[in-house]
This record gives C-alpha cells, structure tokens and sequence, in this order.
C-alpha cells in the first residue's frame, strides 16, 4: 500500500501494529511460562507469569488511547480505520489470553502436594495446539494474511474437541479417588482457560479477515465435539 | 442501463437505507454515458450514474475532478458559458434535460442549486424569498406570505428571521445567509437541489445546522452535493461517487465506500494517500 501524504500517519499505524506485536510476544510468553509451571509444579515460573500481566495491561490501553487520538486526530477512512478497530479489538483479546495465562499460574500456586502429573498431560496437549493457533494468528496479523487466519478461525474445532476429552479424563481420576477433586478441579478450571484462548485466537482471525477485506467472517464457525456438558455449548 | 447502476440496485437492498423508507430505489435522475467539453478538452468521460429518489448522493474526488462540472449539467448552467458542451444523456423523470430546446427556466425550477459562497441578492430578507416565486407564478400578497414563511421553516431559518423580515439578506451571518439561499431554493418547490460545497465557507456550527437541514431536505427533494469534505459526505449522504480525473471511478452506497471502497483509487483518495 502506498503512504500517507501525511507521514506521521504511516508511523502512528505502524506503532499501533507493533505494539499489538509486543502485545502477542507477551501473552504467548506468558501462557508458555503458565503452562511449564502447571507441569513442572514450578512456583518460581508461575509468579513470574503473575507478574507480567501489568505490563500487558498497560500495552492494551497504551493502544486503546492512541487509537482514540488518531481518530480524533485523522478521522481515519476505510482500510485505516478497519486497521484502528482491528487494534483495539485484538489488544482487547490479547489481553483477555495474558489474564487466562495468569488465572493458569494462580492456581498453580494453590495446588500444593497432591497432584497426579499425568492428569496434566491432556492439558499439555491443550495448550501446544492453543499456542500453535496464537502464533499463526499472530503471523497472520503481521502480514495480512487472511488464508492463515481462516484456518486458525477453521481449527479452533480442534481444541474444543480436546477439551472434551481432558474433560473426561479429570471427571474418571476425580472418581476413582475423591482426593484427586481438588487438584483435578483447578484442572478442569485450567483446561476451560486454555479453551478461551483457542477463542480469542478465532477472535483474533475474525478480526483480521475484516480489516483486510471489509468484510466479516460468517457468525457460526465448524464447531467440535457436542457431547459434552463441560464446553456449556 | 450500464453495469454500475444495476449492481447498485443490488447494493441499495443490502444497505437498507433508512432514509427512503423503503427497499425500491427508484431513480429520479440517470445520467448515460455523458462527457462533457471545455472547448477541445474533455473535462467528463463516459459518466453513468443515476440519483434515487429521496435520497442525498454526494460527489467527492480532488479538484479538477469534474465534480463541480456534473452538478453544473444536472441544471445546464454551463449554458450560460460558450464553448462549452455536453453529450450523452441526462434524465430527469425521462425526459432528456440535454434537448437543446428544453425551457430551462422550467429545468431551473425544477433542478435548484445552493452555491459553496452564500449569494443572497442585495434585497431584504423577504424578497430573497419572494423573488423567484414572483418569477414563476402569480400569487396574493397573503399566499405569498405564508410561502415565504413556509421556505424560511423549511430551510430551519423563520425563527432567526421572523421579526426582521425586512432587513437586508446581507445582514445576516455566514451560516444564515446560506440558510437563506436554501430557503430561496426551496421556495420555488424544486424536485431536485445541487449542493455544490455548501458548507466550505461556513463554521462548524452553521455546516452541522445545513446538514440537520439538508437530512429534512431529502424527505421532500433528491439531492446531490459536492463536498470535499469527506466526514460531512459520510454523514449527509447514502450513496456516494468517487471522481478522478474527469472519470466516474466508484459509486456506491456511502456505508461502503467510506469503510470497505471497492477500488484502489478509491481507497488511496479516502485514506490520504493520494499522489
């Protein structure tokens, strides 16, 4: 795309960008460090997850007041103010994944002694497919590339169905062994987060469908397996 | 009818416009495959488009772009100009307004016209008003009266002027006297009004009370508008044309051009990224 005649423009939309950017390098980093502290039981990893939520937090309204200022500034037309909407609306989701990451790392903090480390295997498999959605929705808004992001958008099914299954998993460890229901529990609670950030990941795609095309994706998305009451759908 | 206009049609349904108030656009006035001269240079090229009724069309494109000379055909005020030509074909209700007979005081009637400078004539306020009725018809003094009155309220102005109707027209501010030449305008019960810049001299104030105005206007006229003001098309108007270089590049219905435009010039011309 050719520049503004204006060019402090160009550098105001490129900074709005880069800052959704950081904004996904943290909340990747931060679900990554979650996960590795609900596995490896690591207390250290899961406060430094804590601990990198306010900076996330200050990034999204860093964008929401600069995308507010430049249209007020520019009154953006057309692609850029699709690109304006897009960046609230994706810092807004990335921002939501940092605080499911953290809700991850809290309650690891809580588990204490009585856990069964298989119980987090699902779990692991959860988040690298969470993880893999993030990242390639994450190249997709770098680039534009709205192929990637409908098959991020066409994927999430996946994870729902994954979701499912550690369902079913918790629900027989917490049977055999009534000991097993509070650790299992911040499981399931866990295994709902990583869920969402599957969702937000859809989000993230919709959105950039839209500001590359102007056009939004259709409301009903593949959906996975129903059979469970755990998904609430 | 050319591609464009069809594939408006289409649009048209989609957008759901409210302000016709209803899902058949009906066209009162279709341009065909116009150009227009400026002595040897072709200052139009091939313009086809169409103004549905009851609605506000605005014109927007960089200077030079030939929008001015369209709204000055859609009246034949370039008649006034040797030299000057157009070719193609301007329907208003059917009937060709480019037939070199045509009565164009009647034409003038019917397609009025408001100007980017305010021009009330150098009378009071009341005969602004009552001049071009007198021209057209013979009414009492009491039906003209109440016609007068009528063209003030309509152009959101009796309140201001109602105890001064006999102070000049150039007494008034900026924003009124456009108000004025409005009322002036719509005094004669025209079916269409041209808007060329109406607001461009005019303080933020004056152009949001000729906007307010221009959105009561659309329930009794048709009206096209240019403006190179792009927030005031996308606030005034359901369809708007996109103009470069005397050449009609998109038309559509505002909601789209403004946010998803169809083509690259388009985009470029809206975003601030032109040459």
């Amino acid at each position: 795309m050719s520049d503004h005649t204006v060019a402090a423009y160009d550098k105001e939309l490129a900074a709005l960008s880069q800052n959704i950017l950081e904004m996904g390098g943290i909340a990747e980093k931060m679900l990554i460090d979650a996960m590795d502290a609900l596995v490896t039981m690591n207390i250290e990893r899961a406060k430094s997850v804590v601990a990198s939520d306010p900076r996330l937090d200050a990034l999204q309204r860093q964008v929401e007041e600069f995308a507010i200022l430049t249209i007020a500034r520019r009154q953006p037309m057309a692609v850029d103010l699709r690109e304006i909407v897009a960046a609230i609306r994706v810092s807004a989701d990335l921002e939501r994944v940092g605080d499911l990451a953290k809700n991850i790392a809290k309650r690891t903090q809580k588990l204490g002694e009585a856990r069964i480390p298989r119980a987090a295997i699902g779990l692991k498999h959860m988040s690298d497919l969470a993880l893999l959605q993030l990242k390639n929705v994450l190249d997709a808004y770098a680039t534009r590339d709205i192929e990637k992001a409908r098959a991020v958008w066409e994927r999430d099914a996946e994870l729902d169905a994954l979701e499912d299954s550690v369902f079913r998993d918790l629900l027989t460890f917490m049977m055999e062994d009534p000991r097993n229901i509070t650790f299992c529990t911040h499981l399931l609670f866990c295994s709902k987060n990583i869920e969402r950030v599957g969702d937000h990941a859809t989000n993230i795609a919709e959105t950039i469908h839209y500001l590359v095309t102007g056009e939004q994706l259709p409301v009903e998305r593949p959906k996975g397996a129903t059979s469970s009451v755990s998904t609430g759908k | 009818m050319t591609q464009q206009v069809t594939d408006l049609q289409i649009n048209t349904d989609m957008s759901a416009t409210p302000a016709s108030g209803t899902q058949v656009r009906e066209d009162k006035l279709i341009v065909r495959n116009l150009d227009f001269f400026y002595g040897e240079t072709k200052a139009l090229k091939n313009i086809n488009l169409a103004l549905a009724t009851n609605t506000v069309t605005s014109f927007i494109g960089p200077s030079g772009c030939g929008k001015s000379t369209l709204l000055r055909i859609l009246n034949r005020m370039y008649d006034l100009y040797p030299g000057q030509r157009a070719e193609g074909e301007v329907l208003l209700d059917g009937q060709n307004l480019l037939d070199p007979k045509l009565d164009l005081n009647l034409l003038r009637a019917r397609v009025g016209m408001v100007f980017q400078k305010p021009t009330p004539f150098p009378m009071t306020i009341y005969e602004n008003i009552a001049f071009g009725i007198k021209l057209y018809e013979n009414l009492s003094k009491s039906e003209l009266d109440g016609r007068v009155e009528r063209a003030l309220r309509g152009a959101a102005l009796w309140n201001e002027v109602k105890d001064k109707l006999n102070a000049s027209g150039l007494s008034l501010s900026g924003g009124q006297q456009q108000r004025l030449c409005i009322a002036r305008t719509v005094a004669i019960q025209p079916e269409v009004i041209l808007f060329d810049e109406p607001c461009s001299a005019l303080d933020p104030i004056s152009t949001a009370k000729v906007e307010e105005l221009i959105d009561e206007l659309k329930e009794k006229y048709t009206i096209a508008i240019v403006t190179h003001n792009m927030q005031q098309a996308a606030r005034v108007s359901e369809f708007t044309a996109f103009m470069y270089l005397g050449e009609l590049v998109e038309f559509g219905p505002t909601t789209r051009l403004f946010t998803a435009p169809e083509k690259r010039q388009t985009q470029d011309y809206i975003t601030g990224r032109f040459g």
